[in-house]
């Protein structure tokens, strides 16, 4: 059984998941939109929560966020299972695609094997379609890939029941009901205020500009405090986090200023466009962070090239940051 | 004259303008790094040559499109950095096997970036119990069911595999 699906690349595996579903229901929109309607640009820094023992700072929001938000902004029926019984659990996306529905996966990539060996580290919040089965072997579209793949019984299974932080349990998810009639200028605003609120407004020093500067204020700490060899893997996770597969370049800034620019034209409203330049700028600084985070992980400091220096740089993308949402938030 | 200027400046299209001014330190390898024909090219197979890297980069006229890129310099760095970091634990944990100090479970536990607990949960194999593998004593007695659980968790072929810690 193979549903007439059609495999796009994203850049993130949770907007390529979801814009690939939309469109297969008819509803055709960006990468660039899905991610900015369901409010996916974040930011935590959870100093006490350690990977690897090495402290979290995140940009993105836990997965499912994107989607539960577009589908609710949308009035989009979904219905999403989680299993205990792994053969239930595929027994269950068996009939599914039996009777044609195109399932979103939520799995590990540890042992995903046609993902790129370099990335296949313990992380559980990957997103995949099945879209049919062939001879026993899943039609899968991943947006991190060019072409679609294929998985065999044993190997979905195996990455449906990841073991580790953030369990996927075999979640799945998938549409039931798309409406005729969309309000996407009405989705857009809600989307850009609910991005503003939890990048300025979150009590706390943890979440949005006042995370970055928590960890702007940190990292100048790192050298004295963990010493000078974890301090660099602090900051190279830190890199990694902003740069890895799927964030469409430094930290997702770019991809929201994609998004704020098509929102400009969708509300005619040339102060999107501004603030998209604006936010394009800050961009450039977060990949300038990575620049210097990067010479100071290969042991090559330039004069320039201190931690001091990079956390100055990230106090100031967090002004601006504050600066470009609170000017968002006043449009609306 | 002010105005004259601005409206000859809207003449050209808005990539041109110097919407980059701000910037303070003018380094030209990463001030345009968004522009979609500059978007990075470094590859060092970190993609396996199995997919590309989708960026966001703006095209002559400002606007936001797509690029494929296989890689880029300071992501690189750090991905090789956390590699390297693996692979230490790897290797020392390689000369403790070999020193007869740890059994060769403790080998692929690392080699598979795993801890007693994720190790514990793949293979179903309790927690103390794997705590007990990993000395060498307690391994070499290890049922051969037991063995089996563990080759499987690390995707290895045979049992015997499990005692082959790559000299």
């Amino acid at each position: 059984m193979q549903i007439n699906f059609q495999h796009r690349m994203a850049a993130h595996c949770e907007n390529g998941v979801i814009t690939n579903l939309l469109r297969y229901y008819g509803l055709e929109l960006s990468e660039p939109m899905v991610f900015g309607i369901g409010s996916g640009l974040f930011f935590s820094y959870l100093p006490f929560l350690k990977l690897n023992g090495i402290p979290v700072a995140s940009f993105r929001p836990l997965p499912g966020f994107i989607f539960r938000r577009i589908t609710k902004a949308f009035g989009i029926k979904t219905e999403t299972k989680k299993f205990r019984n792994p053969e239930k659990a595929m027994k269950e996306l068996d009939i599914m695609l039996d009777k044609g529905i195109p399932t979103g996966l939520l799995v590990g990539v540890f042992n995903l094997t046609y993902f790129p060996a370099p990335y296949r580290f313990h992380f559980n919040a990957h997103n995949i379609i099945a879209y049919g089965k062939e001879n026993g072997t899943y039609l899968i579209s991943d947006p991190i890939m060019e072409t679609s793949q294929a998985l065999t019984y044993e190997d979905l299974k195996r990455v449906r029941f990841a073991k580790g932080i953030l369990k996927p349990k075999g979640k799945t998810y998938h549409i039931t009901h798309v409406p005729e009639n969309v309000d996407i200028k009405k989705a857009v605003v809600k989307g850009i205020k609910k991005t503003c609120n939890e990048m300025t407004g979150f009590r706390g020093p943890l979440i949005g500009v006042k995370g970055i500067r928590y960890l702007a204020k940190s990292i100048e700490k790192w050298p004295k405090k963990v010493g000078a060899k974890k301090a660099s893997l602090y900051l190279g996770q830190v890199v990694r986090m902003q740069e890895e597969i799927g964030t469409g370049g430094a930290g997702f800034r770019f991809m929201y200023a994609a998004f704020l620019q098509e929102a400009s034209g969708l509300l005619n409203e040339d102060r999107l466009w501004q603030l998209s330049e604006e936010m394009t700028e800050t961009g450039d600084k977060w990949r300038d962070f990575a620049v210097r985070a990067g010479r100071i992980c290969k042991g090559r400091y330039k004069t320039s090239d201190s931690y001091a220096s990079v956390s100055e740089l990230l106090l100031e993308i967090a002004d601006r940051e504050e600066r470009i949402f609170k000017k968002l938030k006043d449009l609306f | 004259m002010v105005s004259l200027l601005l409206s000859f400046m809207s003449l050209f299209p808005k990539s041109l303008q110097p919407i980059h001014l701000s910037y303070h330190n003018l380094n030209f390898d990463r001030l345009f790094v968004m522009k979609k024909d500059q978007v990075p090219q470094d590859d060092e197979n970190l993609l396996d040559g199995k997919t590309r890297d989708v960026q966001y980069a703006v095209d002559q006229n400002g606007k936001y499109m797509t690029v494929l890129s296989l890689g880029w310099e300071p992501k690189n760095i750090v991905m090789r950095q956390a590699w390297n970091e693996i692979n230490s634990h790897v290797e020392d944990a390689r000369k403790e096997v070999i020193a007869g100090k740890k059994s060769p479970l403790f080998y692929f536990m690392q080699k598979n970036m795993m801890d007693v607990k994720l190790l514990s949960e793949y293979s179903g194999i309790s927690r103390w119990k794997v705590r007990k593998h990993l000395k060498p004593r307690h391994f070499n007695n290890a049922k051969i069911s037991v063995l089996d659980k563990y080759a499987k968790t690390f995707n290895l072929s045979s049992t015997d595999d499990l005692f082959r810690v790559g000299e």
